[in-house]
């Protein structure tokens, strides 16, 4: 009895630990991008503020990389859901003893790594390029050097092997005999095909294209070797990355999971009430009778969760447009100079009190730089390395030009 | 309605790599025949069904359906329809999709294929009922759709692969019936495939009886029943008691066989099976449990067996009486309930008489196993 609560309490911890771990980052992430601070951090917070997301709308960088992103996801959904699908009819058909050496040819490009799929891309279309001769005029040229052609191509030699899965997985319930049947009924192959293959296959063709479009958005690895002079979502985050970022990213990123989530909702929403309905149409289950609640939301959490997260999505782009953060902004910066004065005194005070037992060594330098001296006291060398990643726009402008004392020869004395 | 057309299996193999699924069969259907194909699980039929149909084609032989060569020709080409052994109803399409498929694929207008679909549903009294998905009907229905679906495409031979093997056995029954009233309807050369003996005797007007890819015997029902041509068939088709013993003596269409526990018996030959018997030859005689009475004792008559009872079972209809018979085997007596009590007490000696006409003798063989 005793072990089994033991057991329990060991086991609500581990899971809490576990989905902190899962979902942690992408928390603090989703709170930096509301934070005011120039550089994503939760602590100290500054201003609650909508304002990144502006800067995020504004930058056209991240928005042209959005744009090459959706065509290349579009493209790379069209040939790998084809590709997949092709392949694993082949491989659910072929010679039974061909199948594994077919299978793991297939399979190879997702154990490849993607650098590799990408340079060989550019090189191979390199390649056929000069094999044909084309010169570097011709429009064919143009098209074997092209970004979004080469990464379409590229991403979608692995993307189509995790489509084929996909589609395998299906396929080895479908019942040949129906194909037969629809064959036997005079059907042609192409029809048997269309008519009830095909169908068969719709829900695994649309989470096979989710998961392509999905791959293809993320992918960096082969895309940054393929799209040359171009640019999707992630050369540009990368590029970002190195050159410095600021919360705009966050709020990309918090887009991007309200979505993700919103979709995992409807999907398990729907899902759940397909289940009830077929449920109810075989009796098993007694149709509800009118409630407060409208009935696809009975028993269903996704439903509940579904309609809450629409709710504060609607809240918060209503009170984005009247949400001002320059008073909060204004305060902070307010704060933070008295804090600044308040800290500046209690150094004179004990640079005062210093000067009263060792007159005469700093004497020369005090009158001019002892306010600023004290200031870069709190940007000592040692706290240099963090301090600097915080831009400008949060300091008293006052405050640059003590900055620029930090070496000054008084505050050696502060160090002992 | 067209007229049934004639199916011909000229000399027809069918091989699995080194398996040999049916060997050498040679059946001439006539044009709106009940033909059945009767034989335990895994001898051919489904086999033989597939070529006919055109899935598979035969590895030596020929199928000429309405006398047409069929070879090449794919089983969208062929004037058959097929009824799948798991039905293979489309999950996705609504009854009256379903029905109308073979509509569909020749381009018919959806008002066109509805107002079919709906004649069908009518026929086979499931009318009302079209816009339901297959999962929503009973295993009866389902059944009947799925003929509803072949006979929409207006087949010249309709093939059946044990259709009413999932159906419980009033339902069976009742569909046994209903499909001989739909053969005599349309007209057309049915094929039924069964494993079910009763199946094959209540509907066909002749049936190919199967053992391990080889037709044994093709004939009517009554035929196979009375005379059948070799062990298998003997004991595959209905109840039948076997006496194993050597050719003695041959006087025409009789043999005189020596047995080891009864004594000599005579008994009539099989007609397919006369002059293939000679004196000294291994033979089997086969009686039927209801024709056998019983009788005074008189040893020295030439049909009669005498023998201990073991048991009696009562079922209804008639009394089973149970003796001791060959080779741990025991010998059935099947006597009509009259009335009586009981017909026999454990132990007994019970002397039983048969027609020798109603005795059927022939090479010794395989019997069908139990
Ligand atoms: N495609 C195939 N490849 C290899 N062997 C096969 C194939 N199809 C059938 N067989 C074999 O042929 C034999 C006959 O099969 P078939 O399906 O015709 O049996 P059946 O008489 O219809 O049996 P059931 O009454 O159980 O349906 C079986 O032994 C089976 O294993
Ligand atoms: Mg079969």
């Amino acid at each position: 009895m005793k072990s089994d609560s033991l057991i329990r309490i060991a086991l609500g911890a581990y899971l809490l630990i576990f989905f902190s771990y899962l979902l942690g980052p992408l928390l603090v992430m989703s709170l930096t991008a509301f934070n005011s601070a120039s550089f994503p951090s939760v602590s100290p917070w500054a201003c609650f503020t909508y304002e990144w997301f502006d800067v995020l709308l504004r930058d056209k960088h991240i928005r042209d990389g959005i744009y090459y992103s959706v065509i290349i996801g579009i493209g790379t959904v069209t040939l790998s859901v084809s590709m997949g699908l092709a392949a694993s009819i082949v491989l659910t058909q072929v010679w039974p003893r061909l199948r594994s050496t077919y299978y793991t040819l297939i399979i190879a490009p997702i154990l490849i790594p993607g650098v590799v799929l990408g340079i060989s891309t550019l090189v191979f279309w390199d390649r056929v390029g000069a094999f044909l001769g084309v010169s570097d005029e011709t429009a064919l040229y143009g098209l074997f050097h092209n970004g979004l052609f080469l990464t379409i191509l590229g991403q979608s030699t692995f993307i189509a092997s995790y489509a084929m899965l996909v589609f395998v997985a299906r396929l080895q319930r479908f019942d040949t005999g129906l194909t037969e049947a629809a064959l036997d009924l005079g059907a042609t192959h192409t029809q048997a095909f269309r008519k009830i293959l095909l169908p068969f296959m719709r829900p695994a063709i649309a989470s096979a294209a989710v998961l392509a479009f999905l791959a293809s958005f993320e992918n960096y690895n082969t895309t940054t070797f393929t799209i040359i002079d171009y640019k999707t979502l992630t050369t540009v985050l990368a590029q970002k990355v190195r050159l410095g970022i600021n919360p705009s990213i966050s709020s990309l990123a918090f887009i991007v999971i309200v979505l993700t989530v919103f979709a995992a909702l409807v999907f398990e929403a729907t899902h759940h009430n397909r289940k009830r309905k077929d449920a109810i149409a075989q009796g098993k289950v007694t149709p509800v009778k009118k409630g407060i609640l409208p009935p696809f939301m009975h028993g269903n959490a996704a439903a509940f969760g579904l309609v809450a997260l629409a709710c504060v999505v609607i809240v918060m782009i209503g009170t984005a447009g009247k949400h001002d953060p320059q008073v909060c902004k204004a305060d902070v910066r307010e704060a933070r100079m008295l804090e600044t004065e308040r800290r500046i005194k209690v150094l004179n005070e004990t640079r005062a009190l210093r000067e009263q037992s060792e007159p005469a060594e700093s004497t020369p330098n005090k009158p001019a730089l002892a306010p600023s001296g004290a200031f870069g006291g709190v940007f000592a060398p040692t706290n240099l390395t963090e301090d600097d990643a915080e831009p400008e726009t949060e300091t008293p402008k006052g405050g640059s030009g003590a900055f620029d004392n930090v070496f000054a020869p008084t505050n050696l004395d502060t160090e002992d | 309605m067209s007229s049934g057309v004639a199916v011909d299996l000229e000399d027809i193999w069918i091989r699995f790599g080194d398996f040999v699924a049916v060997k050498e069969a040679n059946v001439a259907i006539k044009g709106g025949d009940f033909f059945s194909f009767l034989g335990p699980s895994g001898c051919g039929k489904t086999t033989i069904l597939r070529a006919v149909s055109g899935f598979l084609d035969p590895s030596q032989g020929q199928i000429r359906i309405g006398g047409k060569d069929m070879s090449g020709i794919g089983p969208n080409k062929r004037p058959t329809a097929l009824i799948f052994q798991n039905l293979a109803l489309f999950p996705l399409m609504k009854v009256w999709e379903n029905i109308s498929f073979s509509m569909e694929v020749t381009g018919a207008s959806a008002k066109q294929r509805r107002k079919r679909a709906d004649e069908l549903l009518d026929m086979i009294a499931l009318d009302g009922q079209g816009d339901k998905l297959p999962s929503e009907l009973s295993g009866g229905q389902k059944q009947r759709v799925a003929i509803a679906r072949a006979l929409c495409a207006n087949p010249d031979v309709l093939l059946l692969d044990e259709p009413l093997s999932a159906l419980d056995l009033k339902l069976r029954q009742h569909m046994r019936t209903e499909l001989r009233e739909i053969q005599q309807r349309v007209g057309i050369t049915f094929i039924y495939i069964t494993h079910d003996q009763g199946e094959a005797l209540t509907m066909s007007d002749n049936v190919a009886v199967m053992k391990a890819g080889v037709i044994d015997q093709i004939d009517t029902g009554h035929n196979i029943y009375d005379h059948p041509a070799t062990p298998f068939v003997a004991s595959f088709v209905g109840e039948n008691n076997v006496f194993r013993g050597r050719v003695k003596e041959i006087k025409g269409n009789e043999a005189l066989i020596s047995t080891n526990r009864s004594g000599d018996l005579l008994s009539s030959i099989s007609p397919s099976q006369v002059g293939k018997l000679a004196v000294g030859d291994d033979a089997m005689m086969f009686i039927r449990p209801e024709a056998l009475q019983l009788g005074p004792a008189k040893k020295s008559s030439k049909t009669t067996i005498s023998a201990n009872v073991i048991n009696e079972e009562f079922e209804g209809n008639s009394f089973s009486v149970f003796l001791e018979g060959d080779g741990g085997k025991s010998v059935k007596m099947s006597v009509p309930n009259g009335g009586q009590d009981k017909i026999s007490d454990r132990g007994e000696v019970l002397s039983l008489h048969y027609n020798a006409n109603n005795a059927v003798a022939m090479p010794a063989g395989e019997l069908a196993s139990e």
